[in-house]
């Protein structure tokens, strides 16, 4: 099946997103869970674990942003 | 028909040979408000603090708090809060005049590529990338300065290219020569990760708030009526500009703190 460019570039817009939206997505929900997990056994941690956890998330979220901005220019 | 914003801010009118893009406008606005606030504040500083006073000194206790999580010294806070500080506030500021009606619909009929196009007056400042990458340069720049002036000019310069290290193993000799040429090239690497942190925190910045920009609108386009369906998105986009304002403050903080923590004599 040959396609035409322009089908291609659809197609490939949303692979990116997708495909680049999963993993990032795993590393945020499992930053979140362990962190929640640590502040259920310890909640005075909650105050110190906030802005470690938020580093984290952002380094991971960094990644879907990539490929955010890959898609906006195909 | 979509009318999405595209990626390059777009020249309103030009003073001279500088252009005036409609994200620079937003900018300057943001910029006008802070100037305001402050000689307002200035003119007005009290003992006992009135409404405006009292709000401003609580936003700055509150982001000094989270500087003392990160730094773990209050000096070191103090030192750094004039420009994490008002990195902090300026990015949160520009975010949220941006979701203000009228910014990203009002506009001038203008011709662009060949066509006659509505292009917007204002436009979040932060969804330029130059604006982003300007302060994230800022940013590193900073961290430079700040580690040599902490640690000076040598030692600092032996975080990146570690002949200093292969100098003192020499004398040592035995197995530390073949760790120090090992922490020589890991050096090199640290080079382009000082390079690789300005884009992905220009880039992050970015992203996220241009990608908050054309879910709007996209989401503004699916309904005839659409103000039920952006509101609970708006709302996202509140907690977004207010998060990607603490990541970036938080990350350029962290930078700081690591340049101008004391190195480590011995592993």
């Amino acid at each position: 099946m040959a396609l035409d460019p322009e089908t291609a570039t659809v197609l490939a817009k949303a692979a990116t997103i997708a495909i680049g939206g999963i993993f990032p997505a795993i590393a945020i929900g499992k930053t979140a869970s362990k962190a929640m997990e640590s502040i259920g056994r310890n909640p005075e941690s909650a105050d110190k674990l906030f802005v470690p956890m938020l580093l984290g998330m952002a380094f991971a979220e960094a990644i879907a942003i990539y490929a955010l901005v890959i898609t906006f220019i195909l | 028909m979509l009318a999405l914003p595209p990626l390059a801010a777009e020249t309103i009118f030009q003073i001279g040979d500088f252009p005036v893009t409609n994200s620079y406008i937003n900018s300057t606005l943001a910029v006008a408000l802070f100037a305001s606030v402050g000689l307002l504040m200035r003119k007005r500083a009290a003992e006992i603090p009135d409404k405006i006073q009292n709000f401003a000194e609580s936003i700055l206790e509150v982001v000094l708090g989270y500087m003392d999580q990160v730094t773990r010294d209050h000096k070191k806070s103090l030192k750094f809060l004039p420009v994490v500080g008002s990195l902090f506030l300026f990015i949160l500021l520009s975010n949220w005049i941006g979701i203000f009606p009228g910014i990203g619909s009002i506009g001038r009929w203008l011709t662009m590529h060949g066509q006659l196009e509505l292009v917007p007056l204002f436009r979040p400042a932060n969804t330029d990338l130059n604006m982003t990458l300007a302060m994230a340069v800022m940013a590193i720049t900073l961290t430079h300065i700040f580690g040599i002036a902490a640690v000076g000019v040598f030692r600092y310069a032996n975080k990146f290219v570690k002949l200093g290290d292969i100098w003192r193993s020499l004398r040592k000799g035995g197995i530390s020569i073949f760790v120090a040429l090992i922490e020589f090239g890991v050096g090199i690497i640290e080079i382009f990760s000082e390079i690789a942190k300005m884009v992905s925190l220009s880039l992050r910045l970015f992203g996220n708030i241009f990608a908050g920009e054309v879910l709007l609108t996209v989401l503004g386009t699916l309904l005839a009526v659409p103000i039920g369906i952006t509101l609970p998105f708006m709302a996202l986009e509140i907690l977004v500009g207010l998060i990607q304002a603490i990541v970036f403050s938080m990350l350029v903080l962290v930078s700081f703190s690591m340049a101008t923590a004391e190195l480590h004599e011995a592993h």
